[in-house]
Order: C-alpha cells, then structure tokens, then sequence
C-alpha cells in the first residue's frame, strides 16, 4: 500500500504496540535545554533510574542565556533563577554525559533547533524529541519531531522510547511561487490563518507543493517551526537534493565511509504516489503577500495591506469576544490599516528566524537605511555562535549596527523574554518569533509576528511596511 | 502519580478560547526548578492586578476580582471548564503542575492542545473532551447555577451533570488504564526493556550513522 512519509517514520521506530493503539516508539535523538530537563534529571535519579543512552542526548542553555555581558561569564547573569538554571544543566549533562553539549559561551552554543541541523545531529529518518513545543522545526529534515512534556523527557531518558498514539495525516500543498518580499514565515501565518491555531490538532502535517520545494533548508525549517502553531504535533518535509546538500559535511553527519548508504535510504522518506491524507489542505502562493498579525494568537493575522479588524466582522460570538480582547490588549482600534501600526521595538530573532538566511534577508533590507526615530529598540539576535560568526564574515553585523540595530549573542532572548531582552507594558514589537500571546514578550506586552524582511522593513518605517516597496 | 477514578467537583468556567501555557503559568515561573508549588501563580497574569514575580507572597498580592477563580462562589473549584484548544503554545508540563497544585483534578472542553493534553496524564489529571453544544450547555449551567458540580466517572467514561443528564466521553485504554491505578509509565515502558534493546541493536545495524558517538 501507498505510505505517507508519516507512515514510513511511524513504522520504523515501532518497538511494541498496545491493543488499543498505544505505540512504544523509539527516540534517535533528544535535544535538550536547561528549563524544561532538571525536574526529569531529578525524576530519574529520585527513581534510582539510568539514563538509557546517553549518546542519543545533545544540550545546550539557551532560553535563560543572556545576549550581552558574555565576557562576565555565569557570574554576569544577574537573575539568580536562571543562573541555577544553566548551571543545573551544567551539572546534570557532567553527571549523565552526551552526544554534544554546547554549554553558555561555548562557541557553538544556540538555540537548541537552530544548532541540532546545524551540527548535523538531526539528520533524515529520525524521531526527535525535547522538552520543547517548536521541535516541530526538525521535521524539515523528514524527521518525526515534536515537543514533550517534562515527564516524557524523564521517559526518554530512562527508556529511549515515547508512548504515543498515531496521528492522523494532513498534507499541506503550497503551489505556485512566491513572490519577492514573500517568505517561508507568510506561508506559515497565511496557513495559520486559513486552519486557525486548532485546525492541525490530532494531526501530523506534511508540507508538498512546488513553492516547499523551491525553499532553502532555512524557510523550510520556518514552515515546520510553526507547524506547532497550528496545533500540529508534527512537521515534516520530504528529502530531497537541498536536504543532503545541507547536511554533507556537517560535524555529526554521517562520514565518508556511511555518507552513500545513508543517503541511499534517505531518498526514500517521501510519501508514495497516491498516498492517503486524512486531510489536504492547498495555498496558493499568487493568494498571499507579506502577514503581519494583529492579535493575540497567531491565527489573528492579516496582510500587510490589509486592516485591523473589528469584532462584529466575526459571526459565532466566542471568535467576536476573542477579539475584541484581544484588541483591547493590543491597544488597536477596528479598521486601522495594518501599515498605519507605530512600532516601539523589533525583534529579529528565535528559533523561528534566526538563521542566516534570514539574517542576510533582513540585512538587505536594513542596508543603506536606518531605524526610525520611534524606535526605541531593534534587536539582532542570532540564532547560534556560529551563525553569528557567519553574518560577521558577510559583514550583516556592520550593516546592521549602521543601520542602528543592536547585534547580539545568540539564544532565544526577547521570544519568550527569559532573559533582560523584554517588552515593557504597552510597548509593540515587530517580531520575526512565533508567538504573540498575552504577556509572552513581557509583561503586557505587544507583539506582531512578521518576517525577517517586514521587520527590517518596520524598523526603518517605524510602522509596519510593504517590504516589496523597498526594494 | 495519583490515581484518578471519580471526582465529585465544584466546576469553574474560563469562557475563553485558545488558553495558552504562557498564560497559564507566565515564563518567569520555569524558572524553578522543582515540580511543585507553581498553584499560586496559576493564570498569574489575570488572577493578579500587580505584576508576579517567583517567590512572592500571594496573601500580599492584589487579586483580580473579575477573574473567575477570585469569585467567591468559584472557591475550592476541582474542575476547569473551558473552550476550544486549551492548553496550546509552549510544551512547559509546568502547566499541569500549576492547575494541579491549584487544586484542579480534572478538565472539561471541546478541545486540547496535544502536548498538554499529554502531559496532564503524566500529572493525574483528567482532561475530558465532550461535543461543542454540550460544553456550551454547561457553561450556561454553570453560570446560573450557584454550586454547579460534575460527576466524573473514568471508569465508566460519564460526566454526570446535576440535573441527572448523563454524557460519555472518549479515553484511550492505555491512558485510562495508567489514570485508575496510578501507574507510573517508565515502569510499564520498561516491561519491555529487552524488546527496547532488540529494536536498538537491530536499528545499530541497519542505520549506523544515527549512532554515532
Ligand atoms: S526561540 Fe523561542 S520558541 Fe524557540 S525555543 Fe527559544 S523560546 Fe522557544
């Protein structure tokens, strides 16, 4: 019978099943990072248990880590909390052992899904774990990856397999091309907004079509990024010649001796022709432009020549109260323009868009100009050392900081504002992260997620902006 | 874990939908690194008019008094009532922990967030799915009702609601079976240690590159 992607991944990590479904699936790989891990490493060691294989775990501090001050050290980070934090991790990950650890300062320290492809521990054929909701993001490489909860990281760790039941299948057709300006994160809130943040609930979602197949590694992994957003368990894209072009020759891929043979069995993790989808969803590329949301959830978005909406637009009533809370929260009133948005701060970041890529495309936006007067704050956090040190040698960096951005250390920063990079309440942020719930940048804070480019683009407007007018 | 079988439970309703875990328990919470004690800082950000920091306390803090929880009437509440995908956004198992330690035993909505959904399982507690027009029916109930309770039965898979109406929901048998008896699942996974092992060793030799040390 015909096989989805999600099938093939599915049958080859079953170890055992239960009669009603319930599945015991194996775990190639488990990602790690310091908020979501102590109370699984003390869960583990309260019980006595072992860690079943330690070289399937890769870790690193990234969600508590500091963007500036590295030269202060552990020391520098004011915030005791975090500070118990990383060195939890710390004394966990010398305890237990791993694969790789890229501890703070390390030089290939970062966010924890921008390192994993970038080293090549995530490679094809995989089940990826962690304690993290946007693991979603390694589905780009045909992996099966998907966010835990702690205590399913403390059952990885004890028995290298998940209890999961199988999701249903969804593809996502993208067809058509996108058009200058337009980028793997509109696709990404254009879906959002067709299915709503629940429509991909109970599914594991597989992304075809022309327009997935003309993008980079980077705009791929975008796209699985927010599949989670969507209330997807899963993301995932077929291999193809992009996916081992990337991977040949990162530090953890497979070497010279296994390099064909691996290849040979990655070419096959695409769904077969006539494959069965419990649903299908299809965007054309020639139907959207650049998004900007306008709400509290990502499914509140629009275009960039769009308007804000007003409740009584929304005919069932719970959708009409949602938004007109959401409004409330945003301080924006029904039918402003989206373009006519004053901006406080941006944010150019997060596992969502922090790679180079993204860093190159905002940069070409950013070159020449500089940031409003209005804005208070434009940040440039990369999403890892080394693509740090990357945009350093394209100099993004210099360009950047003329254009009056600030160019950071890498982590997660102001995405969920674990660390000193926050919103102060009612400040608005141009965001390229993945969520704009209530508070999730600070504290009353505001966000609009964006891409790269229209954050660029926002940052010199000082309100959101048409990029393709820039150009 | 603690086991759950039936709940006699005052309901509390949280007419909103798309509850995120931010919300639920605002990021500045992760930062402990224990289990327990996230109950106080349920909702934080709605429950409390000033602005909550870890290891605050709550007796000094500003309640919210628009805020479902803070009404009087809601007090000592077992069972959350709530809307379409509750539980979405952020992985945190902080989440469960935070309603857990509140006092909430068990769920009722038209829909939940995946990982949430599981990881209430992991936590005892009871997350139970029923049709949109029943939910609405009890948030109707609820709010004009003083007292308003639920009977859940896991066992039998019924809510019973007070007015005698009886409704089924959906559980898997697995799950269902850890929630009744309490069982910790590591232990039931590692029944199956040497098939775990079998599979790896197998897997060793057919894809190596995904072993590589
Ligand atoms: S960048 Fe944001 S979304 Fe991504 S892992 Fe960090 S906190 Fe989570």
């Amino acid at each position: 019978m015909a096989k989805t992607l999600y099938d093939k991944l599915w049958e080859d990590h079953l170890v055992h099943q239960e009669n009603d479904g319930t599945a015991l699936i194996y775990i190639d790989r488990h990602l790690v990072h310091e908020v979501t891990s102590p109370q699984a490493f003390e869960g583990l060691k309260l019980a006595g248990r072992k860690v079943w294989r330690t070289s399937s775990i890769v870790a690193t501090a990234d969600h508590n880590t500091p963007t500036q001050g590295w030269e202060r050290g552990i020391e520098g980070i004011a915030d005791e909390t975090s500070r118990l934090q990383i060195s939890t991790l710390d004394a966990n990950i010398r305890e237990v052992g791993a694969l790789a650890y890229f501890p703070f300062r390390d030089p290939r320290q970062g966010i924890v899904h921008v390192i994993g492809p970038e080293q090549g521990v995530t490679l094809p054929g995989m089940t990826v774990v962690c304690g993290d909701s946007h693991t979603s993001t390694h589905g780009a490489f045909a992996c099966l990856a998907h966010g835990i909860g702690t205590s399913e990281v403390e059952h990885v760790l004890a028995t290298q397999c998940l209890l999961q039941k199988k999701s249903k299948a969804m593809r996502v057709q993208v067809d058509g091309v996108l058009g200058r300006g337009v980028s793997a994160k509109d696709i990404a809130l254009a879906l959002i907004g067709k299915i709503g943040t629940a429509g991909g609930i109970g599914y594991a979602v597989e992304f075809a079509g022309s327009v997935i197949r003309a993008l980079s590694m980077e705009g791929r992994m975008t796209l699985c990024n927010m599949a989670i957003e969507a209330g997807a368990r899963a993301g995932m894209i077929a291999v193809d010649d992009t996916t081992i072009d990337y991977l040949k020759g990162r530090p953890f891929a497979p070497k010279a001796s296994q390099w064909e043979r691996a290849v040979a069995a990655w070419r096959n993790l695409k769904s077969d022709e006539g494959a069965y989808f419990d649903a299908v969803v299809v965007l054309n590329a020639a139907e959207f432009g650049p998004q900007v949301t306008w709400g509290t959830s990502p499914e509140m978005v629009t275009g960039i020549d769009g308007f804000v909406p007003a409740p009584e637009d929304f005919a069932d009533p719970g959708k009409a109260e949602g938004v007109a809370r959401a409004l409330q929260y945003m301080g924006l009133t029904p039918r402003t323009p989206i373009s006519q948005i004053k901006i406080d701060k941006v944010f150019i970041g997060s596992c969502t868009n922090s790679r180079i890529e993204d860093l190159r495309a905002a940069a070409s936006v950013a070159r020449g100009r500089h940031i409003a007067a209005n804005v208070k704050l434009a940040l440039v956090v990369p999403g890892s050392g080394l693509v740090k040190r990357q945009a350093e040698a394209e100099g993004l960096d210099k360009i950047f900081i003329a254009a009056g951005f600030e160019w950071r250390e890498p982590g997660c920063s102001m995405c969920l504002a674990m660390n000193d990079d926050k919103l102060e309440p009612g400040e608005r942020c141009a965001s390229t992260s993945n969520r704009n719930f209530e508070g999730r940048q600070g504290n009353g804070g505001r966000s609009h997620l964006v891409s790269p480019q229209m954050a660029a683009a926002a940052a010199i407007a000082g309100h959101f902006a048409d990029v393709r007018a820039l150009f | 874990m603690r086991k759950f079988t039936q709940l006699e439970g005052l309901v509390a309703p949280l007419d909103r939908a798309n509850v995120d875990t931010d919300a639920i328990i605002p990021k500045q919470f992760l930062k402990s690194i224990k289990r327990s004690g996230f109950g106080q800082n349920l909702f934080d950000e709605w429950r409390y008019m000033d602005h909550g920091e870890p290891g605050q306390d709550a007796s000094l803090r500003l309640p919210n008094p628009d805020f479902v929880l803070n009404q009087p009437r809601y007090r000592g509440a077992a069972i959350l009532l709530t809307r379409d995908n509750f539980g979405c956004g952020s992985s945190r198992e902080h989440a469960p922990w935070a309603l857990e330690d509140y006092g909430f035993r068990a769920l009722v909505g038209t829909s939940f967030a995946d990982i949430f959904y599981n990881n209430c399982f992991k936590n005892g507690l009871l997350p139970v799915m029923l049709a949109k027009s029943e939910v609405e029916e009890m948030f109707a109930q609820a709010d004009q009702f003083p007292g308003y309770k639920l009977r859940i039965n896991l066992e039998n898979q019924t809510v019973t609601r007070p007015d005698g109406k009886t409704l089924s929901f959906e559980v898997d048998a697995f799950r269902k079976f850890c929630l009744l008896n309490g069982f910790d699942d590591i232990g039931l996974t590692l029944r199956h240690a040497e098939k775990i092992r079998e599979f790896e060793a197998m897997r060793r030799i057919e894809q190596p590159w995904l072993f590589a040390a």
